[in-house]
């Protein structure tokens, strides 16, 4: 399905616009993001979910479910919220000292802001790959082994060594360092750099990875290379992915998730949100009306 | 169109000269600033060294010094008490009324004598210890000249004549006889490195105020870096940001600006009444120079923590690491180059420091080179305040001699940053 998606997005949304029909005729945001954001069996499920920054609210009353093994991609115009959701999603926000997060937010049925969840582990089961590549100003190998060092993954340097082998295997980017793995892995380029930033992210066998932005900084070819890793990835993790670019929404995720101002507006099935979007909001951002 | 566009362009043109000339001047300002602080520096470079320099030689006079018993009144070696009350500068009073035999009266005698530093007789007690058989023998020394001599006999060479002092035209009729003999040189001054202070020029060291000044610093830097560094990671990675750090902040902030003989007040307050530690120790000097120099460290360490980029520090959470884990694999050992310079910055401050010192005893006169924490001791900026007040000629020299080894301290440790910094940065 990824890829017929990446074959005819240009055409499909030049389609679209032909024959689309908004369910919704109102640009109100939805009590309740409208199409299908519940599915059976969730990995994650988030509900009621109000996040603030100081006095700001900055997400407003979200609900929504991430299936196993899915790519969720999250879109919608700048500041409209969607990163400071992700980052709820692994308590990343708990850094920043003036923010609340409010609802339910579950890994497994279990909760994540409970007082037993330790965000220390929920992070090494939900890992997260930013924006700008962020390598630890250490090596290759380094920088891959340093998350199973510090959970204890690997008792003897063989094991470890493994684990450093398939993660960049797994990466798509072993072929390139294998021979140069004690050199820094600032040296790399861009497109590597964020490449070792998942590898490093997948080594501690994380059950969720989150991408925020993952090729906002990256060129057209280390784009498309970061994407099909993404379609190989979501054979064993499930993922959730913030982009602006509609195109690469289109491409690689299963459902899309469309935020606006800290509303979800609307989740469906990726085909369907850019064929046939049901809400009015929708419809004006991905004919790029605005956004 | 046309005419406006050009006209336009005229303007341009006519404001570009203008521009380039302002940028011409600012850049010539800034060449003076550079130049003109340069100069300074060699300026008072060459003051002190031109004036210091000599200090590092010593005049000695060539004696036949014999060990005669009967002058010691030593019947036994092995009798401390006898040794103790020798009279060892006899030999040196002998010896020089053999080598002028026609110096008669009194008062001429006791010029004689003097030619020889005082500090003499302590040298060959020393000698004859070590060398029992030497007592009834003969032997040919070099012995230190007085402070007076050696002024005078090193300013002999001078364009604007020679510093007479109190050297009379006969002590420099003998000179003139010594120096035909060859019986009077410039030597390398020992003694100015190997010994402590002393009220006579030709005997007064530095190695009892630079032992004092490591020991001190060893005390300042053992205590304010990790107190220092402990307290930015603290107050930067987790306190939380209220009224209480930020009045925190405030003052760390304003002690950094306190008088420096304020925190010498303190430690004697403190240190000295309130917990009883020893004056005139290096223990007590690097205890108050640790709370001078804790804000300067704290600051910049803080400094150099925020400088670390936020994105590491969330690639070190992403994948799972407690916030302790984060700080000590992660944020300390980028931020440590920063914090090491500001940690010599505070060391170089420590090093030149004498207020503070003042009002815990390290002005002391301390002949003894200290030999460890609690021993008393001076420090080199303390030093060289004693030696500039002292009304010797011979301790000018001496007291530019002592700024220069300060400053050789100074640049030691700077160097030492500098490279500390180098291997900490090249693992990127």
């Amino acid at each position: 399905m990824v890829n017929k998606l990446v074959t005819d997005t240009a055409e499909m949304l030049e389609e679209k616009t032909a024959s689309r029909k908004a369910v919704v005729h109102s640009t109100a945001y939805p009590e309740q993001a409208i199409g299908s954001p519940f599915v059976k069996n969730p990995k994650m499920s988030m509900r009621n979910v109000d996040v603030f920054y100081g006095e700001k609210q900055a997400i407003f009353n979200v609900n929504v479910d991430i299936g196993q093994n899915e790519v969720i991609a999250m879109i919608g115009p700048s500041g409209c919220g969607k990163s400071t959701f992700l980052r709820s999603i692994n308590r990343m926000n708990d850094t920043v000292d003036s923010c609340r997060v409010k609802g339910e937010l579950t890994l497994d049925g279990e909760d994540i802001y409970s007082a037993k969840m330790d965000p220390v582990a929920l992070r090494a089961r939900v890992g997260m790959v930013f924006q700008k590549p962020n390598p630890f100003p250490k090596s290759i190998y380094d920088n891959v082994s340093y998350g199973p060092r510090l959970h204890g993954l690997a008792s003897r340097r063989a094991e470890l060594d493994e684990i450093v082998e398939m993660s960049l295997h797994r990466a798509g980017l072993w072929e390139e360092v294998k021979d140069r793995l004690d050199q820094p892995g600032t040296g790399l380029s861009g497109g590597q750099q964020q490449r070792l930033c998942i590898a490093r992210a997948i080594a501690i066998s994380p059950e969720v990875i989150l991408m925020d932005e993952p090729c906002s900084a990256l060129d057209p070819i280390a784009t498309a290379k970061i994407e099909e890793l993404i379609a190989e990835l979501s054979e064993n993790y499930t993922i959730a992915i913030v982009t602006h670019s509609m195109q690469q929404a289109a491409r690689v995720s299963h459902r899309t998730a469309y935020f606006h101002l800290g509303h979800l507006v609307e989740v469906n099935d990726t085909e369907k949100v850019f064929t046939a979007p049901e809400h009015e909001l929708t419809e004006a951002y991905i004919t790029g009306r605005f956004g | 169109m046309t005419e406006s566009k050009q006209s336009h362009t005229a303007i341009i043109q006519r404001s570009l000269a203008r521009r380039y000339r302002a940028e011409k001047r600012f850049r010539a300002y800034g060449l003076m600033a550079i130049t003109f602080g340069l100069l300074c520096v060699a300026l008072l470079f060459t003051d002190i060294i031109s004036k210091g320099y000599k200090a590092f030689l010593q005049t000695s006079i060539q004696l036949n010094i014999t060990y005669d018993a009967d002058v010691l009144g030593i019947s036994d070696l092995n009798n401390k008490q006898q040794v103790a009350l020798a009279d060892f500068q006899g030999l040196v009073k002998k010896s020089l009324q053999a080598r002028f035999p026609d110096v008669t009266g009194r008062k001429e005698k006791r010029d004689l004598v003097s030619l020889v530093s005082s500090g003499a007789g302590y040298d060959l007690r020393d000698r004859l210890i070590a060398n029992p058989q030497l007592l009834g023998n003969t032997e040919t020394l070099w012995l230190s000249a007085d402070d007076d001599i050696d002024t005078y006999y090193k300013s002999m060479g001078d364009e604007n004549g020679a510093f007479t002092g109190r050297t009379s035209e006969m002590r420099q009729g003998w000179i003139e006889t010594l120096k035909q003999d060859g019986d009077i040189k410039l030597g390398l001054n020992r003694v100015f490195f190997t010994h402590g202070d002393s009220r006579e020029p030709e005997q007064a060291g530095i190695w009892g105020a630079a032992m004092g000044s490591l020991f001190t610093l060893i005390i300042t830097l053992s205590l304010s870096f990790p107190i220092g560094v402990a307290a930015a990671v603290y107050l930067e990675e987790f306190a939380p940001r209220n009224r209480w750090t930020d009045l925190i902040e405030v003052n760390i902030n304003n002690l950094a600006a306190v008088p420096s003989i304020i925190f010498g007040l303190l430690g004697l307050a403190i240190f000295i009444n309130f917990f009883h530690v020893p004056r005139s120790v290096p223990l007590v000097g690097g205890l108050v120079l640790t709370l001078m120099t804790l804000p300067t460290i704290i600051i910049s360490s803080r400094a150099s923590i925020k400088a670390v980029p936020p994105s590491i520090r969330e690639a070190a959470i992403g994948v799972g690491a407690s916030p302790m884990q984060v700080v000590l694999h992660h944020v300390l050992p980028l931020a440590m180059p920063g914090m090491l310079t500001g940690a010599i910055i505070g060391m170089a401050q420590a090093l030149g420091e004498t207020a503070p010192l003042l009002m815990i005893g390290m002005v002391a006169f301390i002949v003894d080179i200290p030999g460890g924490f609690t021993e008393p001791a001076t420090v080199l900026p303390v030093q060289i305040f004693l030696w500039a007040d002292s009304p010797e000629r011979a301790f000018v020299e001496k007291t530019s001699a002592a700024i220069m080894v300060l400053l050789a301290f100074l640049i030691m440790m700077n160097t030492l940053a500098v490279v500390l910094r180098k291997r900490l940065e090249r693992r990127w």
